[in-house]
């Protein structure tokens, strides 16, 4: 099968990046691992900042959508579902495995949009059921209505924790604490922290998980303060009777395929960790790869829509397809206001780094 | 753990209900379902078992990279059932070791 572009991944990135590239006019190919497209979007029933124009205070489920149905309803673009990106071959096929079925796509460009994984906590007992990540608990929860627990310790208080908290509670789910080590909140927008104040969900800053109970599962944990060092202060500890433990310590990009491909992955801890090197078009050391959204770097769903249109219309231009220059230059634009917002400090040094690696390499 | 009947944002659109197995016993879900979801609203936690330790291990992801809920369904090994859709009458059963292809048969 040939294709223009080839789209891996159908999140917020890759639908956008698949919608751009087909407007341009280029055959579009895009492979989802899961039976429906949208990506986390799915799950997102809160709604969003930034990009006042497009989709503020839309929810992300909203987003999902409206994307979606463009994504379907564009005549360029075929669609595979459950279908997964498995491999490079050196004639330039990907591997889809589909259902238990091969099939290989040669396309002139590629398109990496696979998203992240959610980090694990490395604690004795973070392995038993009961543990979760907590993205999957809000996959659960909104995707298929399942809660997956009654009593919930949430660890990380970043802007997934501190959702998560009330989204538990909207389930009728009971949660008995949030807890973070860092003395005060990072990530986490006041809006949602005042709404779990509200709920009267108790907040431990400077606080971790000590012990994880339970030998077939979850059966509690114990918490503590900690000090400068993060080692627990004694007489600090507090006993909860959970049955789950949300994890949100953070998300790394998965660049599994990006490795095979022979995209150049650097250490960027504020990006989530193994990040590609690419340059604000999205290009990479590989000519014929680009990427966008949390696989090249963790931010958020607005961001990840803006690289997908960015990659995607830079892809079809590197093709010959007539794009529209002053677009591109817009979404670049949407980005940097999006990413000025005060608590992003982090995520900007990040940035920098990234942006530093890349003009040395010489990448447009 | 338990479906989630009344919600101030979403609806739940539950399919046509769908009856599987779970280790020979009989489990229902719906349509919509993923066999994760399903089994966890059945109550189950425990999908498989570490190779080494044999410690219990649930899902952990739920969106298909960490193989945490590895299953053997209608026979074949090592299925990620977070992502794979329920179907009528699946047979799903808790892998022991790393699960066999039973080729030879």
């Amino acid at each position: 099968m040939k294709t223009d572009v080839l789209v891996i991944g159908g999140g917020p990135a890759g639908m956008n990046a698949a919608i751009e590239a087909a407007r341009a006019g280029a055959s579009v190919t895009l492979v989802e691992r899961q039976a429906h497209l949208g990506g986390q979007l799915v799950k997102q029933t809160h709604k969003f900042f930034g990009w006042a124009e497009k989709g503020a205070g839309t929810r992300g489920i909203q987003l999902a959508e409206e994307w979606s149905k463009a994504v379907e309803e564009h005549e360029n673009i075929t669609v595979m579902l459950s279908s997964e990106a498995i491999g490079l071959y050196d004639d330039g096929a990907w591997m889809i495995e589909k259902e238990g079925k091969l099939i290989p796509i040669y396309p002139k460009k590629v398109v990496i949009a696979v998203g992240a994984q959610e980090k694990t906590l490395p604690i004795e007992n973070a392995d038993i059921p009961g543990v979760y990540g907590a993205g999957a608990i809000q996959t659960m929860m909104h995707v298929y209505g399942v809660l997956p627990g009654e009593k919930y310790l949430i660890v990380g208080a970043g802007n997934i924790g501190v959702i998560l908290a009330y989204q538990l509670a909207q389930a009728g789910a009971e949660v008995k604490a949030v807890v973070d080590v860092l003395p005060k909140l990072g990530g986490a927008y006041w809006v949602h922290v005042t709404k779990i104040r509200r709920m009267g969900i108790p907040l431990y800053m400077k606080h971790t998980v000590i012990e994880i109970k339970g030998t077939k599962w979850v059966e509690g944990a114990t918490i503590a303060e900690i000090d400068e060092k993060f080692q627990p202060i004694p007489g600090t500890e507090k006993e909860l009777d959970v049955d789950t433990i949300a994890i949100s310590i953070g998300l790394s990009p998965l660049t599994d395929l990006m490795y095979q491909a022979g995209v150049e992955l650097i250490w960027i801890p504020e990006l989530g960790g193994l990040v590609p090197v690419h340059s604000e078009n999205m290009r990479t050391n590989k000519p014929e790869i680009y990427v966008a959204g949390d696989a090249s770097g963790i931010e958020e769903a607005t961001t990840a829509a803006l690289e997908g249109k960015i990659a995607g219309a830079v892809a079809a231009k590197d093709l010959g397809f007539d794009v529209n220059d002053e677009a591109i230059e817009e979404w670049k634009k949407e980005l940097s206001q999006l990413r000025d917002a005060p608590l992003l400090e982090r995520l900007r040094q990040g940035l920098h780094k990234l942006h530093e690696a890349a003009k040395e390499r010489g990448l447009q | 753990m338990k479906r989630i009947e009344n919600h101030p944002i979403l609806t739940f659109k539950r399919g046509k209900k769908i009856k599987f197995y779970f280790e020979g016993k009989e489990m229902w879900g719906y349509e919509g379902d993923t066999i994760a979801s399903a089994l966890v609203a059945n109550g189950v936690k425990v999908f498989r078992e570490s190779l080494k330790l044999h410690r219990p291990r649930g899902f952990y992801c739920a969106i298909g990279n960490c193989s945490s809920c590895l299953m053997t369904v209608d026979g074949v090994p090592n299925v990620r059932t977070c992502i794979t859709p329920l179907k009528e009458g699946m047979r799903v059963e808790r892998i022991k070791g790393k699960g066999a292809l039973h080729y030879e048969n």
